[in-house]
């Protein structure tokens, strides 16, 4: 992490991105997509946790040993959703007995 | 013949560390390495909110209609605007503005508060509508039990969200401290910026949280 300071404008316009975000997700809550809805609804709270934590976070500008730790603690979450839904999400599956 | 140590020293320098440089870089990671605890924390939460979900999907949309969406959308603005607040007091910090380091801090937790506010009113109506999972617990008849596996999920995720928004309040309130007797200078911005990581993490729990408790099924009403 150098002594890297963003101008208050990038600030500004992550800010009116997440708005825009917020507002998105409000309103695609009220349409029917189906299965859709949750993935439209996670794929924009994904996508604004991305923002703030590239900008707000500074690890866009941050030492690849941090980047190294940011991706590690997603990777990790996948493998603890992956895991626990690998069991309780196929328990219906089965078709024998 | 071992050099003065006093020569270069930083008086913001500890002596283990070579530079600033690096004493700033080591205080980021560190607080990352926790913030990596922090997400499998919250990840526990999410993997059984997910789980019991996909099991109860009607019963998880029916308690869904009975958040407060209003306030909820409301939170989220509220929190969202406190991370610009805390960036640009971070910022503030990196450029050595000190007055401006508090005002920014100021706003941070008038904003955490007007979060905490709101919630409690939320909390306060749930009570009221018999939504608190237990003997009281009141629901359309159909969903009654799996409508409580909901709530409990809610209180307790927006309950722990709750208490790391008090907690970084009161780490702002040493940080404005800490600005305001000098202890915090250009060169030594580092507590100022992993606390702005931290407040920053408990604002992106809320924008997973948000969508995930209060919209769900929205377009059937």
């Amino acid at each position: 992490m150098s002594d890297h300071i963003l101008p208050k404008r990038t600030y500004y316009t992550i800010y009116a991105i997440l708005l825009v975000c917020t507002y998105l997700t409000w309103q695609v809550a009220f349409f029917d997509l189906g299965a859709l809805n949750t993935v439209a609804a996670l794929a924009i709270a994904v996508f604004k946790a991305a923002i703030v934590v590239l900008f707000f976070m500074h690890v866009k500008y941050s030492t690849r040993l941090t980047w190294i730790v940011v991706v590690g603690s997603v990777f990790w979450l996948g493998i603890l959703l992956a895991l626990t839904f690998n069991d309780y999400l196929t328990r219906g599956w089965r078709t024998y007995g | 013949m071992l050099p003065d140590p006093a020569a270069h020293h930083h008086p913001a320098l500890a002596h283990h560390f070579a530079d600033l440089e690096q004493q700033k870089e080591a205080a980021s990671l560190g607080m990352w390495l926790f913030l990596v605890t922090e997400v499998l924390f919250f990840g526990g939460l999410f993997a059984v909110y997910s789980v019991y979900r996909s099991w109860y999907p009607e019963a998880f949309a029916a308690a869904s209609h009975e958040m407060v969406v209003w306030a909820g959308t409301t939170n989220t603005v509220v929190l969202i605007t406190s991370s610009l607040t805390m960036a640009l007091a971070v910022r503030a910090a990196q450029v050595g503005e000190r007055r401006v380091v508090m005002w920014f801090l100021a706003a941070t937790m008038l904003l955490g508060l007007a979060f905490l506010g709101i919630k409690a009113f939320e909390y306060y109506t749930e009570f009221a509508e018999h939504h608190v999972p237990g003997a009281g617990f009141e629901f359309e008849a159909t969903h009654v039990r799996h409508a409580q596996i909901f709530f409990s999920l809610y209180f307790v995720m927006t309950g722990l969200h709750a208490l790391h928004m008090i907690i970084g309040l009161g780490l702002m309130a040493v940080m404005f401290q800490w600005v305001w007797r000098g202890t915090i200078t250009r060169e030594y911005s580092s507590p100022i910026e992993i606390s702005g990581l931290y407040w920053h993490f408990v604002d992106i729990v809320w924008i997973f949280l948000f969508p995930l408790l209060y919209l769900i099924g929205r377009h059937a009403h």
